[in-house]
């Protein structure tokens, strides 16, 4: 671990200040992510500027029927949030489906969006890796690579985007708001997290020294026909191979509007909005369904170890979209024993 | 009645206080002033040379005390020997730091050591080295033709035993065979605590460890060979272990390092590994096992083959009993077993739970759930027909052997009865795949030397003391139960202590032989202790029992009495009282009784039921319930026994599904080395478990008639599971463990 000086901000203005012009410096949340990376040495930053005391944790209702989810609202608080659980289930089910109630106390929203990749090969200093290290070349590419993506991936890096939760909001849809050197902007949440391309070092697209400030959901949360559907090696406290966030509008067995975005599978939550379309204003079938997953995964490429995962995300897309329509609470694979 | 009857009640943990409230200490938790700090830099590549280590770096900043690299290493023992410990196999022990050779990825190359943790952690990462990279093997499916059979260098193994009968010929004639391959890759221990060293340094040539260590004899014999230390001037100790699961048998890399370091600055040190490390020094050898089987008509086996082929390093041969259980296990005269290494370039593999026989009986037990579906038997009823009443490697009979009652009582309390053979017949309400499947498997009661001590003082407080291990299992507890029975006091009145060489000579804490060994020797030192105080007791006046020898009394309630006429009584404490003495000491040891047992197969067996529910569309697998029956002699402590076979059933569980250490053979280095993606389960893995003791009488083993529970109880787990998961969905696996993308 490299010594590093810290300064707790005060405002936001505060700490953006304190980031400008510093590309050696990095904002710290619940630091359930970046003390990790720091002991690894994966991450070195010298300065740390702490925003878990910002006054940035509210979650509040807009004009506009929208919630809004504070950036430094603890990933617990807002699963748990009332507004959340009864308009946005979806997100509530697919925090709880990620990490553990310790981390969970402690993750930020805004880091939630910022956490980094989970391949072995980004957090093993003795391997080449482009995102850690650009140009050192990608290990994860004819190596083991069970946790990388299959969807978007390019030559130089096939890591996936962790979170849970990144997959609930790619389905909701919110707006980022950030604020940076120069000034407030907002992001589209499908725009935020970005494909590797030929810069796999950048995760989204944040300019430097900007700072997330809020998620904006909007007014629809696709309450009464949702699922979160993950799988996983273990039943809790692994990431996902496939995670699946399904949300449907339904007008008896028609479907009025549909979201379906991916976790698992790319560098970035996964959503497949030609996907959507094939869905919309068609039965509720599990012929649709099937078209509709055949049409995501239409692009696929395995890389090995992780060729699997086209099979299993079409089959997990079919199944979550099925649990969506039945309005089943199931949050993800974690089994309830029926022998108690 | 006595109160005083410990032996068999599920009695707490009496070191459970202590771990909860956070006064057990463990290795490096034990607080020595003026301490320094190490931090071990391992290599990035696994085979090559080390050019250049640019310690002036490092040393200059100020606050760090050393960097220890091969170039700066104190001269050292010189012969292999001196770096033996007690379970090394053959070859040529790993000496760290000694040269500049890299033998293994993560191999340990330099040591920081700073005023404090953080200084050294920060100064090792900024620690330049230079390596010149050689072409590495690590693939074992690459070496599959270069398998050669270990010499007995390492304790325990036995080689084969030789063919019996015609295999070959009674395999092509009988009516239903088959054959088949299976694979496991590499695993490794993964305690929760990680290894570490306190290394104390008392003055010149003096230390003690405090180290994380199954066996502080084998530690302190290490130590003052490659030292030179007198055994007096090093104490080694381990009063509490977070885990140890074979990993501590052998003396690691971390207690060299830190003694190593102690010793040249005359300073104490203290050395944690990271979890990273903790997949540097050993773990269960990725196998490939062949197994031929053929069933007669009748359901009786006609002929049986297993054939193991497993990874070792280039420098030892480990060995561990792989095939040697499939030639006793079942009745069967056609019977022939092989058993080869391949050299790689990985760290030596190492002894973990139940070594060998949870891999042999992966093999086996998958097998035999293949021949009794290729002869249309049930599984269960296949096993009852080939049921071994002899151990047929040595030509012995056993010495107790209750495995029948376990496939009995098991089935019924698992309710087999009610299965349906077909694979992809039975389903829950939900219209999940049910499967139901069993394994099982046999493993060696051994009994060890063992030496003990006891003191009582006049208050009536007994102490006893063995250099035994507690790494969980319940060592305090069991032996402070034998020592209260034995002199008939409560719990309370028992102190046990162990893991320091200042105390009596055990044996490592491994191969499920610690209950047994030392067991009977704090058994036979409570007897020698219980003499000196009949002849005190009878010295009062008017002893009821005098003229009484030791045979005529016992030792109940506090009291000494006749056992002829309990009213005849002493009590105890008075008897210390009225002698005058501060405190009454004895000591003993013990020994197998090797004449009484040379003729008998002395062995634990085991089966396990197990239930899986899966997901057919997903592949997702959960083991809903699982029963397992062990006959393993005596249960000494139903609480503590129980939560053993909990352990196991929960290991086994991660066998079948989860573990495996996998390895980027371009890099020749494990890649999900750490916690986050070496999967074991979660609670939320686990379900229903049942552990059933059948209570074997055996006089045979040792006087408490125990034969040991650490390991008997994972036999069988992971194929009961994978035998459940075919069962469920027709699917065969053969390599474990059964993750979801082998089931879609």
């Amino acid at each position: 671990m490299n010594s590093f000086t810290y300064h707790r901000a005060t405002a936001v203005a505060d700490a953006v200040r304190e980031q400008s012009g510093r590309p050696d410096a990095a904002y710290i949340g619940g630091g359930t992510n970046l003390i990790d990376l720091m002991k690894e040495n994966v991450a070195r930053p010298t300065h740390l500027v702490s925003v878990g005391k910002l006054p940035l944790s509210d979650i509040e209702n807009l004009p506009d029927g929208g919630l809004r989810l504070g950036a430094t609202a603890t990933n617990a608080d807002t699963a748990w949030h009332e507004e959340v659980k009864s308009r946005y289930p979806l997100l509530n089910q697919a925090i709880l489906a990620g990490a553990s109630p310790q981390l969970r106390n402690m993750a930020t929203n805004g880091g939630n969006l910022m956490q980094r990749t989970r391949c072995y090969y980004f957090y093993d200093l003795a391997t080449p890796c482009n995102k850690r290290e650009p140009g050192s070349g990608c290990s994860a590419i004819g190596g083991y690579n069970r946790v990388c993506g299959i969807l978007g991936t390019s030559d130089s890096c096939i890591a996936t985007h962790p979170s849970d939760m990144c997959v609930a909001l790619a389905a909701l849809a919110p707006t980022v708001r950030v604020s940076g050197p120069n000034g407030e902007r907002s992001i589209a949440f499908d725009d935020f997290h970005r494909l590797p391309g030929n810069q796999p070092e950048k995760d989204n697209t944040l300019e430097p020294g900007e700072l997330i400030v809020s998620l904006d959901l909007p007014a629809k949360g696709f309450e009464k026909n949702f699922s979160y559907l993950k799988l996983r090696d273990r039943s809790s406290y692994a990431f996902a191979l496939v995670s699946v966030a399904a949300a449907l509008e339904l007008d008896g067995n028609t479907i009025r509007d549909a979201r379906l975005a991916l976790g698992g599978v790319a560098h970035k939550p996964w959503r497949d909005q030609e996907a959507e379309n094939l869905l919309k204003g068609q039965p509720a079938t599990v012929e649709t369904f099937a078209r509709a997953a055949a049409k995501v995964l239409e692009n696929a490429q395995g890389h090995g170890s992780n060729d699997f995962k086209i099979e299993l995300a079409k089959r997990a897309i079919v199944r979550a979209l099925k649990q969506a329509v039945e309005g089943s609470q199931t949050a993800s694979d974690v089994f309830l024993n029926s022998n108690p | 009645m006595s109160t005083t009857n410990h032996i068999g009640k599920p009695t707490s943990r009496v070191d459970g206080p202590a771990k909860v409230t956070g006064t057990a200490r463990y290795a490096a938790e034990y607080a020595v002033p003026d301490l320094t700090y190490g931090w071990v830099i391992s290599s990035p590549i696994a085979k090559g040379k080390i050019t250049k280590i640019h310690a002036d770096e490092v040393l200059a900043l100020p606050g760090v005390l050393q960097v220890f690299s091969h170039e700066n290493v104190p001269s050292l023992a010189w012969f292999d020997r001196s770096y033996k410990d007690q379970v090394a196999p053959g070859g040529s022990p790993f000496r760290p730091l000694h040269d500049n050779e890299i033998k293994f990825s993560q191999q340990p190359v330099a040591l920081v050591v700073a005023e404090n943790f953080e200084l050294a952690r920060y100064a090792a990462s900024l620690l330049r080295i230079e390596y010149e990279q050689e072409k590495h093997e690590t693939s074992l499916e690459t070496k599959r033709e270069d398998g050669f059979e270990p010499g007995r260098g390492k304790t325990g193994y036995m080689p084969p035993p030789p063919p019996r009968g015609n295999p070959d010929k009674a395999w092509e004639e009988a009516p239903h065979r088959m054959e088949a391959e299976y694979v496991h890759g590499a695993q490794h221990h993964n305690p929760m605590e990680l290894f570490a060293t306190t290394a104390e340094w008392r003055g010149e040539g003096k230390i003690t460890a405090y180290d994380k260590t199954q066996g502080v004899y084998n530690v302190q014999q290490y130590l003052t060979k490659i030292f030179g230390l007198k055994k007096d001037d090093c104490r080694v100790v381990n009063e509490y272990m977070g885990g140890g699961f074979g990993s501590g048998l052998r003396p690691q890399y971390s207690v060299f390092l830190a003694v190593m370091a102690a010793l040249e600055l005359k300073r104490s040190v203290r050395l944690t590994l990271t979890r990273q490390q903790m997949f540097s020094f050993g773990h269960r050898p990725h196998t490939l096992q062949y197994l031929k089987l053929a069933t007669n008509a009748d359901g009786t086996l006609a002929a049986l083959q297993h054939h193991a082929l497993h990874e070792t390093s280039r420098f030892e041969d480990y060995t561990e009993n792989v095939v040697n259980w499939s030639g006793m296990l079942y009745q069967c005269d056609n019977v022939k077993l092989g058993y080869q290494l391949a050299k790689l370039d990985v760290y030596t593999p190492l002894d973990m739970r139940a070594p060998g026989a949870a891999t042999g009986s992966i093999g086996l037990e998958i097998a035999m759930d293949e021949m009794a579906y290729e002869a249309g038997l049930d599984p269960l009823e296949f096993r009852l027909r080939n049921y071994a009443e002899r151990d047929q490697n040595q030509d012995k009979p056993f010495s107790s052997k209750k495995l029948r009652e376990c496939y009995h009582q098991g089935a019924a309390k698992f309710g087999w009865d009610k299965r349906t053979q077909a694979p992809g017949s039975m389903r829950d309400k939900d219209g999940k795949l049910i499967g139901w499947g069993i394994g099982g498997g046999v493993w060696d009661a051994t009994q060890q030397k063992s030496a003990a001590k006891a003191s009582i003082t006049a208050d009536g407080h007994l102490t006893v003391s063995s250099a035994a291990g507690e790494n969980g299992t319940g060592t305090y507890t069991i032996m402070t139960q034998i020592a209260a029975e034995t002199l008939g006091l409560p719990i309370e009145a028992v102190t046990f202590k162990l893991g320091d060489t200042d105390l009596p000579e055990a044996p490592l804490q491994g191969g499920s032989w610690t209950a047994a060994s030392v067991g009977t020797a704090v058994k036979n030192t409570c007897e020698a202790l219980g003499e000196k105080l009949l002849k005190l007791a009878q010295k009062l006046d008017d002893s009821p029992l005098k003229g009484a020898k030791l045979e005529d009394v016992e030792f109940v309630n506090g009291q000494i009495r006749l056992r002829s006429d309990a009213s005849q009584a002493v009590v105890l404490r008075d008897v210390l009282q009225a002698s005058g003495e501060t405190k009454v000491e004895a000591d003993s040891s013990a020994m197998p009784n090797m004449l009484k047992q040379q003729q008998y197969s002395l062995h634990s067996h085991n089966i396990v039921f197990a239930e899986v529910k899966v997901d057919e569309e997903l592949g997702t697998v959960h083991v809903t319930r699982v029963v397992n029956a062990v006959a393993a002699g005596r249960i000494l402590n139903l609480k503590t026994a129980r939560s053993q076979v909990l352990g196991s059933v929960v290991w086994g569980i991660s066998m079948a599904l989860m573990e495996e250490t996998v390895m980027d053979h371009k890099f020749g280095r494990y890649m999900n080395h750490n916690y986050a993606e070496y999967h074991v389960p979660v609670n939320a893995d686990i379900h229903d478990i049942d552990v059933l003791f059948v209570e074997e009488e055996d006089d045979i083993v040792n006087p408490l008639g125990v034969k040991g529970i650490g390991e008997v109880g994972m036999l069988g787990v992971a194929a009961a599971i994978t035998n459940a998961v075919f069962h469920a969905t027709g699917k065969r696996v053969r390599d474990l463990p059964v993750m979801i993308d082998k089931l879609l």
